[in-house]
């Protein structure tokens, strides 16, 4: 497992993954840094670049025609640059949306999810990897299937029962499910990191008289603490994107996430085109500032349990 | 799940806790034995039931009725439901279809992305400086952290059609005709294309981040030693760097097909099955059934069937996975 899961500080055995990775590299990279480039090296080095690029001109499209008034669109087209700076159409974005509404509700939806699935997450993995639980490989089983299931299989009886609880267009019917779906992953992943949690430690708490639950908020939750705020940004995210179900559950305009609200805006014939600009890019901004404060989070993160 | 998003590295058990269950917990006992870490469970087991366990149990016994949703009643069907669904041109096409969508989210990504992993973690990282390496990795993932609806929302406005659609005035520029293709709406080869490179363009970033932190694993002095010893930059990628990754490929090619299999947002932001349900995948056949159709026992028989196939391919994937671990063990 390449996560960062122990910390360094942990006195742990050798054989575990609590271990820190940092102490390797760098002495030689200095040395070959200073021999002369190879043409195939600044060959590839080009190719990534270029890869790069085509990445994200799409974006950069979005950012020069936002700007625009819709007579300039009109004339010189998305490819050239904007003639004055025009705010029209954000302006009309914002006036004719309530895209502050929106994304509160992201906000709102997102946060909640994180925190309560991590939760539930540890607690199951609790069960799962410290207290060994009979019967738990079927457990495990069962957590992975929440992985598998394709969200249209969930969508008719979920919008059934939240009709009946009365919470349809309610941000909870959205946070219960993904709740729920996260944490499955969660538990997932914690179960095993915590089936080989330093055995020292744990007996360590116990001879000093900690209870069950001592140990789990004391000892156990301080220690993998990287894991769950890596497992918080991704739940996070993950919940911010998602698209099926909020939008078979949230039918009210007060109750849309941002990626709701722009595919509404998206399905109206008559949204006029750069007003539709302004909002995919004010959409992606609290995305980007996100990413700009999770990257290194991010990164690290995706490989977290992908590989032991 | 993008992977999108939707893409969720599974972790996997380790192999003695599988033994069986009677092993001790793990901390040593006073209060009452194991039963205590029951309580831990409640809230986990009972919204696990309620909110996946109940919908795939309902949707599975729905497969064998004729339903047309809300107060109506149901009909025992048996088989008819799932004989209808082999009999099913739009079915078949729809699967047909996924085998697209695993050539655009799983092997074009996974092969490209091995490239320019080991190009910028061999090549740009270790000769041209690691934070310029560090900045090409995040533009690569930035896709993977856009909302999928904002990111369909950006496709549809650059494959818009005639005139309008940037795509067909870039071409115009470059060409010096007039070319003024319907992308989306016009042509099966068009539309799925730009849902592929959707995809591709989404998925890319995935593969890239994960082959780099696999990379971190291998010692620096063998890249020094192959390099010392000759060896050029293809050599040491098939010598050094993708044996070292293997496991990381597979995850990978794991992750994405799950996804893939299960994929829905891009057809329904881009293309909406259509020109003429041509780019239907299972997911959104399911889905439009549910909301348009007639019978919702149909539409929980193609929900059922996706989750069969997911649940084969991810136990089929698992199996290699163990038998090729324990080959190297």
């Amino acid at each position: 497992m390449t996560t960062s899961a122990g910390s360094a500080a942990l006195p742990a055995p050798a054989s575990t993954p609590y271990k820190s990775y940092k102490a390797k590299q760098r002495p030689t990279r200095e040395k070959t840094k200073k021999r002369p480039k190879t043409p195939m090296e600044w060959i590839l080095l080009a190719i990534v670049v270029l890869g790069a690029l085509i990445i994200v001109f799409p974006i950069v499209l979005l950012l020069i025609n936002a700007f625009k008034s819709p007579a300039d669109y009109a004339t010189s087209g998305p490819l050239d640059l904007p003639q004055a700076l025009s705010f029209e159409g954000i302006r009309t974005f914002w006036a004719e949306n309530n895209f502050p509404r929106a994304l509160w509700n992201s906000i709102f939806i997102s946060s909640v999810v994180a925190v309560l699935a991590v939760i539930l997450s540890v607690f199951n993995s609790f069960a799962i990897g410290i207290g060994r639980v009979k019967g738990r490989s079927w457990i495990v089983l069962i957590f992975l299937m929440a992985n598998l299931v394709p969200q249209e299989m969930l969508f008719d009886p979920l919008f059934k029962l939240y009709d009946d609880l009365g919470l349809l267009s309610n941000p909870w019917s959205v946070i219960i499910t993904f709740v729920v779906i996260q944490s499955a992953f969660g538990t997932y992943l914690l179960s095993s990191l915590l089936g080989t949690f330093p055995k020292e430690i744990l007996e360590a708490a116990a001879v000093d008289g900690a209870t069950r639950w001592r140990s789990l908020r004391s000892v156990i939750v301080p220690v993998i603490k990287p894991t769950l705020s890596v497992l918080m940004v991704f739940f996070f995210i993950w919940t911010w994107n998602e698209f099926l179900l909020p939008l078979a559950f949230l039918n009210t305009s007060d109750s849309l996430t941002v990626p709701l609200l722009l595919e509404q805006l998206n399905g109206e014939r008559q949204t006029d085109t750069t007003t539709l600009i302004a909002g995919t890019l004010i959409s992606i901004i609290p995305t980007i500032i996100f990413f700009l404060i999770f990257q290194r989070t991010l990164t690290r993160g995706i490989t977290a349990g992908a590989v032991k | 799940m993008t992977t999108t998003a939707t893409d969720k590295p599974e972790a996997k058990e380790p192999k003695r806790r599988q033994k069986g269950a009677a092993e001790p917990a793990r901390i040593p006992q006073r209060d009452g034995g194991k039963w205590g870490y029951w309580l831990y469970f409640i809230p986990g087991i009972a919204l696990v039931g309620l909110i996946i366990f109940y919908p795939i149990v309902r949707n599975l016994r729905l497969s064998f009725f004729h339903w047309r949703g809300g107060r109506a009643e149901e009909t025992f069907a048996g088989l008819d439901n799932w004989i209808a669904l082999f009999q099913d041109d739009e079915f078949i096409r729809s699967f047909v279809n996924i085998i697209l969508v695993v050539i655009a989210m799983v092997i074009i990504p996974t092969l490209v992305g091995l490239v320019i992993a080991a190009a910028l973690f061999d090549v740009v990282g270790r000769r041209f400086g690691g934070g310029l390496s560090s900045f090409l990795r995040a533009t690569y993932y930035l896709p993977q952290i856009l909302p999928i609806a904002v990111a369909g929302v950006l496709f549809g406005w650059l494959l818009k059609p005639n005139s309008e659609g940037v795509l067909n005035q870039f071409l115009s520029a470059i060409t010096g005709s007039d070319v003024t293709v319907n992308w989306l709406g016009g042509s099966y080869g068009t539309a799925m294309g730009s849902v592929m490179v959707l995809m591709i363009w989404i998925q890319i970033g995935y593969p890239i981040v994960i082959f780099m932190a696999a990379l971190q694993r291998v010692d620096p002095e063998l890249y020094e030693a192959s390099e010392l010893d000759g060896a050029n930059w293809y050599q040491r990628f098939r010598a050094i760097t993708l044996p070292m990754i293997r496991p990381e490929v597979f995850v990978v090619s794991l992750t994405t097909t799950i996804a893939a299999l299960k994929v829905f947002a891009p057809v329904f932001i881009l293309t909406q099955g259509g020109p003429n349900k041509s780019t239907y995948v299972p997911s959104f056949y399911a889905y439009n059934e549910f909301i348009n159709g007639t019978d919702k026992g149909y539409a929980a028989t193609i929900a059922s069937a996706v989750f069969i196939v997911v649940t084969i391919v991810a136990i089929v994937f698992l199996r290699v996975q163990t038998r090729s671990e324990k080959k190297d063990a």
